[in-house]
């Protein structure tokens, strides 16, 4: 039985997923990228067993050259990765580490309009990493601390730098971790929101990616944008889940 | 770019550069230009020899940055680091510097250039179809007229100014034949091809040359000189760029869309299709001058309807897949205008457009393949 890959490079982390020719998922792995991205390809690939393997991701470039592989942009792999999960939808919200994007599709699923922001750490994973940190909250507990707050606070600054140092001085003014925490979500959410309106007409939304585990991002945008959030199994392997479909589809 | 057009083009500007030093020893005037609302024709009225200045190297935007601020338009940084740090060999032979008030960025660079050079600034009004605005522009332009004859010593009549209509009417008609080679399919002029031959020509000092230079290429691209041996491609897609203008080194952009293997085939731009017009020879001069270039449909104006039937007629024409518009950071007029260009896009022809916004650096060479690579995959 023939069996498809698709390796997702990303700026943080590698994801790898194997399915077979039903579409069922074999195999889904997940490292840090590190130093050596390639190397650490090398090993991941070698732990599963594939006839053929797809590239997306930053690294998508390094790997066509290393391993003589195709490779697809991360919007189309993203786009064709949540239809898997959810055939109707035709908006995908995806925040990652170190970028974010949104991608609207016809009904038919091509891709019709998509936004990027990788330009700087605001609205990234990186972003809510280094605030969570600077509240002393676990990144995974992030949302769930920020949900017991009780008070509204207006958190404006989105650059990485003059954020921490607005809350930083929140601190000093005796506001509550949770309520600084909540105030940030909702800037943050503020900022997507924008992005997503560019590029869609209020449409549900498929949110994949590492922060789509975060529940108080996920209650956020539903309030805003009134629409339904919907969160596929693993967020985080949905690009290597969707160059691994593209894999089988062109074989 | 098939190398022998390529040497042969590097030669001619090497042999233009001197002789423009003879010419201006022989008493001809050099007049330097930065946009395309300055009627060229001034110059050539006075045998003057009109350069375009625009500024389109990442080079000297360090020594502009010591006197403007980082956050504006590299176009307008380029054009003043070359000027200030004395690096460009046309600014230097320049008699005189002609600027006009176009965006906010530019018109304020010009005062300060002005402290190391004679320029003079045409003050532009911001919309077309008001006739108090066409008064003013009309004055602006005879103005201007005594400010050419005062630098060249020469006076402009009507038969001078005719002529000069005439023979850029000339030459414009042939930039518009090289260009429209690449309505064939596919395209027999790569982009960054195009881009090179418009913007060589752009200086030689000799007109008639200039004219029969691009009429050879033009012939030769027809006849596929410039795609010999190219391997067929099975996935290109024609592209047009539209939005500020771009020339050698600031053409990352025309570049990445080629290596990932697709064509930018038209220029909706200053340096390409907006040059494309005609003065009308039938009209008192300075009257046809000033209605010709006041319509040039660049977003500086409000509102700015002619680029939207420009992209029209050129989407249709150039049998076009995908609209790239491309914005300078800092060029406000541009990153607004994208939006209606998208939404026309969109309304007339069901494609949506790639909007860019970047810099001369190479600094997001991989953000931005991502997003056009992205953009041809969904074409
Ligand atoms: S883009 Fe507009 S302002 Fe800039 S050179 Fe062209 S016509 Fe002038
Ligand atoms: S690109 Fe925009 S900001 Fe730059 S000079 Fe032209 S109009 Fe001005």
């Amino acid at each position: 039985m023939k069996k498809f890959a698709g390796i997702d490079i990303g700026s943080r982390t590698i994801e790898l997923v194997v399915i077979d020719e039903a579409g069922q998922i074999v195999n889904s792995l997940q490292t840090d990228t590190g130093f050596d991205p390639m190397s650490e390809a090398k090993r991941m690939t070698g732990e599963v067993e594939y006839t053929t393997i797809m590239a997306t991701g930053y690294g998508r470039n390094l790997f066509e050259i290393a391993f003589d592989s195709p490779t697809v942009t991360e919007i189309k792999a993203h786009a064709t990765g949540a239809r898997f999960y959810f055939p109707e939808a035709t908006v995908v919200l995806d925040i990652g580490g170190q970028d974010s994007k949104v991608i609207s599709m016809f009904p038919s699923g091509k891709v019709k309009k998509f936004e990027m922001n990788d330009r700087c750490a605001a609205g990234t994973g990186k972003f809510m990493e280094i605030m969570a940190k600077s509240l002393g909250f676990d990144i995974e507990q992030f949302g769930e601390k920020a949900m017991k707050y009780k008070h509204r606070l207006q958190i404006s600054a989105m650059c990485t730098v003059f954020a921490e140092s607005e809350v930083t001085s929140l601190i000093a003014k005796g506001h509550s971790p949770a309520d600084i925490a909540m105030g940030l979500h909702q800037s943050i959410t503020n900022r997507v929101a924008g992005m997503i309106k560019r590029v869609s007409a209020g449409e549900d939304l498929v949110f994949t990616g590492g922060v789509a585990y975060n529940p108080c991002m996920h209650d956020q945008l539903e309030k805003q944008l009134g629409v339904r959030v919907l969160t596929p199994d693993n967020p985080q392997h949905v690009g290597a889940l969707g160059a691994a479909l593209l894999a089988r589809a062109e074989a | 770019m098939k190398e022998e057009i390529a040497n042969r083009l590097q030669q001619i500007s090497e042999q233009n550069l001197i002789d423009i030093e003879q010419a201006k020893e022989q008493g001809r005037s050099v007049i330097g230009f930065y946009c395309l609302y300055s009627p060229t024709e001034m110059a050539v009225a006075v045998n003057a020899i009109p350069v375009p200045l625009c500024g389109t190297r990442n080079d000297p935007i360090p020594a502009a940055e010591e006197t403007l601020p980082r956050n504006l338009c590299p176009l307008i940084k380029s054009s003043y680091g070359y000027g200030v740090s004395d690096t460009c060999p046309y600014f230097r032979a320049s008699d005189i510097i002609i600027g006009d008030t176009t965006c906010d960025g530019k018109k304020k660079m010009f005062e300060l250039m002005a402290r190391f050079k004679p320029t003079h600034v045409i003050e532009l009004p911001q919309s077309q179809n008001n006739p108090m605005a066409m008064e003013f522009w009309r004055a602006e332009i005879e103005h201007f007229k005594t400010v050419i004859e005062e630098t060249s010593g020469q006076q402009i009549d009507k038969a001078k100014l005719g002529a000069a209509i005439k023979l850029m009417n000339r030459e414009r008609h042939v930039r518009k034949a090289l260009m429209d080679v690449n309505k064939a399919k596919p395209a027999p002029l790569r982009g960054a091809e195009l881009i090179e031959i418009l913007f060589r020509v752009g200086f030689l000092a000799d007109k008639e040359y200039g004219i029969s230079l691009m009429e050879e290429l033009t012939a030769a691209a027809r006849e596929g000189a410039f795609r010999q041996g190219d391997p067929p491609k099975n996935r290109a897609r024609r592209i047009l760029l539209t939005g500020v203008p771009v020339g050698l080194g600031s053409d990352k952009i025309v570049n990445i869309v080629e290596q990932l293997g697709s064509d930018i085939v038209a220029f909706e731009n200053c340096s390409g299709y907006k040059q494309a017009f005609t003065v009308d020879e039938g009209k008192d001069p300075i009257d046809a001058l000033a209605e010709q270039y006041l319509a040039t449909p660049c977003s500086v104006m409000s509102p700015n309807e002619g680029r939207f039937n420009l992209l029209r007629e050129m989407v249709e024409e150039f049998s076009i897949d995908g609209v790239i518009d491309l914005t300078w950071q800092g060029c406000h007029t541009y990153n607004v205008e994208a939006y209606l260009v998208d939404k026309m896009l969109q309304e007339t022809f069901g494609i949506t457009s790639l909007h860019l916004e970047t810099d001369y650096s190479e600094s997001d060479t991989e953000q931005l393949k991502v997003r056009i690579e992205a953009y041809l995959e969904m074409l």
